[in-house]
């Protein structure tokens, strides 16, 4: 009797450990469960936190909005042009990203600069092509404060804020956030780690299978 | 016998040791200068130039042209000093942006990190002395 509630466990405990858990990666953010009237059945669905519509300058004063970004899969971040602290560090990892993916139509980045009063897209046109970056593939945006500081807080979940203290009078996180073709948000990555930057590149991938699965 | 050879090599060993700690000083002010300039660069200038001096596209100039390193080694404290707002060449390329500057950084600090800079990235242009250091700022333009 012992024996054979021994083999049971043992059975069940390397099951569970073989079981290949779902690698897909999380939806992260709020989520709220509604109940739906199915077929006369009551069920229940989780609507998952996306992000919302948005109107932006790009570096050649063309209008972006969340359309340009419909069924694309993005990495979003916020820097502003003349800080010497972490931006630099961001976007020398962030470019490498960007040359794995260019030319990619499925992938995009967007970065939001939160230097409202001085980084006009002419600014921005300027950081852009210094960086090396051409096209459109890769958008720097100037926006109003608060759509700007609104949409880092709420819906990229980055802090972001105006600070008279610092030196520099700007203070924001590196979070480099990853949004799949649905605008949920699919990972965030510290973006002035090289490793974790490395960990975006893999999930990026992780991602585009996901959606080539989607898409058969 | 076995213990002669040990004893031997015991003795040998600790000569050499005597004779390696007999460095000059400017030696040993080299390499204490190096390590603590290495520090001061992670902190102030890493970011922008980067761990490995490339820079960031044009944005921000590399500190691997050791040519414009050595014809302007004199300059070099008043730009960390004071910041560099001019527009400069490196390897033909422009350079237009502004380098903050670094008020806060002791004269000790600055030839520690020229040191660091100077000897590192493919350079190899020896020791730096705050004397030294004190003798740019005073040239500062």
């Amino acid at each position: 009797m012992n024996k054979i509630l021994f083999f049971t466990i043992a059975a069940a405990l390397i099951q569970s450990c073989t079981n290949k858990s779902d690698d897909r990666l999380p939806i992260l953010g709020s989520r709220e469960p509604v109940e739906k009237n199915v077929n006369g059945k009551t069920v229940v669905d989780t609507i998952y936190q996306t992000i919302p519509p948005f109107s932006y300058l790009n570096q050649d004063s063309i209008a972006v909005t969340d359309k340009d970004f419909d069924g694309k899969i993005y990495v979003s971040d916020f820097f502003f042009t003349s800080c010497t602290t972490i931006c630099p560090v961001m976007h020398r990892n962030m470019l490498n990203v960007y040359n794995k993916y260019k030319g990619n139509p499925k992938i995009k980045f967007l970065s939001h600069s939160i230097d409202i009063k001085y980084d006009l897209p002419s600014r921005l046109k300027k950081y852009a092509t210094k960086l090396g970056v051409e096209g459109n593939q890769w958008e720097f945006v100037h926006g109003s404060r608060d759509s700007i500081f609104g949409i880092a807080a709420k819906s990229y979940l980055v802090s972001a804020f105006e600070d008279s203290t610092d030196p520099q009078g700007l203070v924001h996180q590196g979070w480099f956030i990853l949004v799949d073709t649905k605008k949920h948000l699919r990972g965030a990555y510290d973006g002035t780690k090289e490793n974790q930057v490395k960990q975006l590149m893999l999930d990026i991938d992780k991602l585009l299978a996901e959606e080539a699965a989607n898409e058969k | 016998m076995r213990n002669r050879i040990i004893y031997t090599l015991l003795f040998l060993l600790s000569i050499s040791a005597v004779f390696h700690s007999c460095q000059n000083e400017e030696g040993i002010n080299y390499k204490r200068y190096y390590v603590n300039g290495k520090g001061i660069y992670e902190k102030n200038c890493q970011s922008c130039h980067g761990a490995d001096g490339k820079g960031l596209g044009t944005l921000y100039p590399p500190l691997t042209d050791s040519l414009y390193l050595k014809q302007n080694k004199n300059k070099l404290a008043c730009i960390i000093k004071n910041g560099q707002n001019e527009t400069i060449q490196i390897n033909n390329v422009p350079f237009d942006g502004n380098m903050p500057a670094n008020p806060n950084l002791a004269d000790i600090d600055i030839a520690q990190v020229i040191v660091y800079i100077t000897n590192s990235f493919g350079n190899k242009q020896g020791f730096y002395s705050d004397q030294q250091v004190l003798n740019d700022l005073n040239n500062c333009k």
